[in-house]
């Protein structure tokens, strides 16, 4: 049993991160706190990934002398910390351009609230 | 309208606990993630990365050669993404205001 | 809302602080063979180091030190280098971006360690450019004092 949780609890931590990012994507009516809970989605998949690459007893995928390379069960799997790399980096730059979105849009109609939002635009006819 | 989003959530969140139940468990040095062999006995990847990463590349960080050395392409494209964005910010956001007669950025 | 005349302890700190943080973004970049780093880390801590200068002294002021107008060619010479390494390595014989045909020295490996050496640095330059860029962008329309 104790096996069992120290196997699978650091999935569900990334699943309960993401259910969190859900609910500000969905429930909120702010334009800035939906951004805020997408977000927090990217970064639980990021979590979930990199813990997805880890091995009991085994330490960093730099090489060592004293280690050697014959076992590759010592090192642990550095194939998911490269895709996250450029995961994190890719995120910023979405976000910026999100964050660009949302300024013109209060440029135009003037209100960041998403009914008040889609009745302007309505009587605007732009939808 | 709100009992419809708050049963979606907890539809979500169930279907990804029972699905994470089929993955390896987390720290198995012998899953198939990380086996030599693959199912169709071609090598593995994350194995042949870490038997050559020293040799091929005259470099300790494994990470690093395989971020620019063995997937190289990927990094180029994900530059391209990144340069991208930063266009479209530019080309969304800034307006040339005249200011008696002068224009400032 | 006063700022920066105000506050001495703030414009202080900051401006003795962040050549210290471009040095070590320069060491996380070149030591990226050897231990945790490389030029996605090094790049992005660049960039910390001018949005902190921008942030507690104003805009006015941070133009001394990285003007605006900087920002986009320095993004496009990233990419151009980057570019660059996989096109020299096309003319010496090998494939796009096979950096084991560059002549820098007789060993094979030790020519794909250079290659990998340049193709972090084009990196490094081309994310710190895009982060300080999209933060200029943001704050465009908007004056201080």
């Amino acid at each position: 049993m104790i096996d069992f949780f120290l196997g699978y609890y650091g999935y569900w931590f990334a699943i309960l991160l993401m259910c969190l990012g859900l609910y500000g994507a969905i429930m909120k009516k702010n334009l800035i706190k939906k951004l805020i809970g997408i977000a927090i989605f990217q970064t639980s998949i990021i979590i979930f990934f990199v813990a997805s690459s880890s091995k009991w007893g085994a330490t960093v995928p730099i090489f060592d002398e004293k280690i050697g390379v014959a076992n590759t069960a010592k090192y642990i799997n550095p194939l998911p910390h490269t895709l996250m790399l450029t995961a994190i980096v890719v995120g910023v730059a979405t976000m910026g351009v999100a964050f660009a979105l949302v300024i013109s849009i209060f440029q135009k109609y003037k209100t960041l609230d998403e009914s008040v939002l889609l009745k302007r635009m309505k009587k605007d006819n732009d939808i | 309208m709100k009992v419809v989003n708050y049963l979606i959530m907890i539809v979500f969140c169930a279907l990804m606990i029972y699905a994470s139940l089929g993955l390896p468990n987390r720290g198995d040095a012998y899953a198939d993630l990380n086996k030599e062999k693959s199912l169709s006995q071609t090598p593995n990847a994350a194995s042949y990365y870490i038997r050559n990463a020293k040799k091929d590349a005259e470099t300790e960080n494994m990470v690093t050669v395989i971020l620019a050395d063995y997937r190289g392409y990927d990094t180029l494209g994900e530059e391209t993404v990144i340069f991208t964005a930063g266009l479209v910010c530019f080309l969304l956001l800034r307006k040339e205001k005249k200011k008696n007669g002068k224009k400032k950025r | 809302m006063e700022r920066k005349k105000d506050n001495p302890i703030v414009s202080l700190v900051s401006r003795t602080v962040s050549p210290f943080i471009m040095l070590f973004a320069l060491y996380v970049i070149f030591h990226g063979h050897y231990s945790p780093g490389g030029g996605f880390q090094g790049g992005t801590m660049l960039a910390a180091a001018f949005i902190l200068i921008r942030l507690s002294l104003g805009m006015e002021i941070s133009q001394l030190q990285f003007k605006s107008r900087w920002a986009t060619p320095l993004g496009s010479a990233g990419v151009l280098i980057y570019f660059g390494t996989g096109l020299v390595a096309l003319l010496f014989g090998g494939n796009f971006l096979d950096y084991g045909f560059i002549p820098f020295s007789k060993v094979v490996a030790e020519n794909r360690s250079i290659g990998i050496l340049c193709i972090e640095i084009g990196v490094a330059i081309a994310v710190m450019a895009i982060i300080v860029s999209i933060y200029d962008d943001l704050l465009e329309g908007s004056s201080d004092d």
